[in-house]
């Protein structure tokens, strides 16, 4: 019988609920996060357009490189400005 | 089994299958009537033995031999107070008769005879003890397989290869591999991304063994890994990129040399276990441990097969200083330097005879890294070969002298950048046409020296988005 170490992290992956989903955008603040890609811009500044025009709060987020992760502050800061986020990933 | 608890007095550790142990079996028989001290006899291979006192207490795990570090048998030990005092090896009747007290004492010997060795110090004893030490400091979960499982097959069922086989980890290889450093198995290397996980050097060891790396090869693994793991160099963003970038490592320093690395012929391909081995490794913790996976945090479109490994050392005996002092090393430290790299792609110039008309050409060629009309946005590394080095030095041009050169040329004019410009719509934006701007940032181009034997090629390897934005280039010093 053949003994082997375990290579990995040893970890299980939690699963998490997901927030809720909104009924309806009334009322509520839209943050739109530009991961800063190029040509990410194109498409929010098209969204955040349609929602304005639809008369929603729109808000807007770049983070510094599409490289790293949102930095810590960035994402408490959407979390407690905005109710609903949309994202942009862009290639 | 514990070592035995050894009463005060005194202990003779023997053997059946030592001569002198025979010899002073009588002795020994003579002590326990004789001594006022209590006399403990406890035998290395037969309990049975010696005859004379009526056997011996049993070590034949020889737990207590390690215990006491036994060179020689006979060993004839003081205890007071439950420690050893004193000790004398091997058979000499002045010594035991000062040592015991009892004299005269085995006046039927001859006055002298040398020990024999301990069993501790046969080499095959004193590494499975090793082994059994060392296990003791493991802590990885370990995977019983199956008497019928291939264990070839399980590790790939289980998702830790890359696609090629690997070296079963088992306890003994991993024990083996610890070895190569003088680290704690359960030190903290780096936090390995994607999912952030505190990689012990138990785990790099694991891996290592994997890969296939030899134990002198983990001190560069355990390196690369630090070097990898920075916020500068940006790991997560280098494996989650579309890009087909992963990390490459440039070994430098007598390290190099000592556990046999190439930096000469094919120094970038296969046919060297370090080179090949080193990089996978760095790969296989990134995978396992960090759990960065293609198709999951991997987003590459294409990547490409220096994601497998990219490890080569550099060629440090040459007119030019190598990478590592010029990063500001001393030319006897070990370091690593990661770079974000593509794979490599060759620079033809079988004609030119002066620095000035091969600059051009590595300026023409490194120009077209990445796209010709996109500056500052990627770094590169140039692999300059010995026939090209040759041409510089023939010339007396120092390497800061073709840096200084060879930047000159890749000034690159804004209106040949700007999208749209010669047809094409990749470029940068409208605004920057007025403006002359360099193919590379400060710090942002990297020049190694490797390969060998004929060809008056050098090889150009496109790296990934720069600096802040991406990732920097990062050297470590290697530790043992």
């Amino acid at each position: 019988m053949t003994t082997l170490l375990d290579p990995t992290s040893e970890r299980a992956a939690t699963t998490r609920e997901r927030a809720a989903r909104p009924a309806t955008l009334d009322g509520l603040t839209i943050g739109l996060l530009d991961i800063t890609k190029a040509r990410g811009d194109v498409f929010l500044d098209r969204i955040a357009d349609v929602l304005t025009t639809r008369g929603h709060t729109v808000l807007r987020f770049a983070k510094p490189t599409f490289t790293k992760p949102a930095p810590v502050d960035l994402r408490h800061e959407i979390s407690t400005k905005c109710d609903v986020v949309i994202e942009a990933l862009a290639d | 089994m514990p070592p035995l608890d050894l009463p005060d007095g005194l202990v003779a550790i023997v053997k059946r299958d030592c001569p002198t142990c025979v010899l002073v079996g009588p002795v020994l028989a003579e002590l326990r009537d004789r001594a006022t001290d209590t006399v403990t006899i406890v035998s290395q291979d037969d309990p049975t033995f010696p005859e004379p006192t009526g056997g011996a207490l049993d070590d034949r795990d020889l737990a207590t031999s390690f215990a006491l570090d036994l060179d020689t048998v006979p060993t004839l030990l003081r205890i007071e107070h439950g420690r050893e005092t004193a000790r004398i090896i091997g058979w000499s009747r002045d010594q035991w008769e000062s040592f015991t007290g009892v004299s005269p004492l085995g006046s039927q010997l001859p006055p002298y005879r040398p020990g024999c060795g301990s069993l501790t110090q046969d080499p095959a004893i004193a590494q499975r003890h090793a082994t059994q030490l060392g296990e003791r400091a493991l802590q990885a979960r370990r995977l019983e397989l199956g008497n019928d499982e291939d264990d070839a097959e399980a590790m790939f069922e289980r998702g830790w290869s890359d696609g090629l086989p690997l070296v079963p980890p088992t306890p003994e290889r991993v024990v083996r591999m610890l070895t190569g450093t003088t680290r704690d198995p359960q030190d903290i290397v780096a936090i390995v991304p994607p999912d952030l996980v505190e990689c012990t050097v138990e785990k790099v060891a694991i891996n290592a063994v994997m890969a296939g790396c030899r134990p002198e090869y983990l001190p560069v693994v355990l390196a690369a890994l630090e070097a990898a793991c920075t916020d500068e160099f940006n790991m997560h963003g280098l494996l989650a990129t579309t890009w087909f970038s992963g990390p490459v490592i440039v070994v430098n320093g007598p390290i190099t040399r000592a556990i046999g690395m190439n930096s000469g012929i094919n120094a970038l391909g296969p046919g060297n276990r370090a080179n090949a081995t080193i990089g996978r490794a760095l790969q296989l913790v990134i995978r396992n441990v960090g759990g960065g996976r293609p198709g999951d945090v991997d987003r590459a479109t294409l990547g490409q097969p220096g994601k497998y490994t990219c490890c080569f050392a550099e060629h440090e005996d040459a007119y030019w200083e190598p990478m590592h002092v010029e990063r500001g090393y001393r030319a006897d430290q070990n370091t690593v330097t990661l770079f974000a790299g593509e794979g490599v792609r060759g620079v033809v110039d079988q004609l030119s005879r002066t620095p000035e008309s091969l600059t051009r050409s590595f300026a023409a060629c490194l120009r077209t890294s990445a796209h010709p009309k996109l500056p500052l946005a990627f770094d590169a590394m140039l692999i300059i070969t010995p026939d090209h080095l040759r041409v510089y030095e023939g010339a007396g041009w120092s390497k800061a002298r073709f840096r200084e050169e060879l930047g000159a040329l890749l000034q690159l004019d804004g209106n040949e950048l700007v999208r749209g410009a010669a047809g094409i719509e990749e470029g940068i934006p409208e605004s920057l046409a007025d403006v002359t701007l360099p193919k590379f940032r400060d710090g942002g181009f990297l020049i190694a020296h490797a390969g060998g034997g004929a060809g008056l090629f050098s090889g150009i390897m496109g790296g990934w988005a720069s600096g802040k934005m991406g990732s920097e280039v990062v050297t470590r010093e290697i530790r043992s």
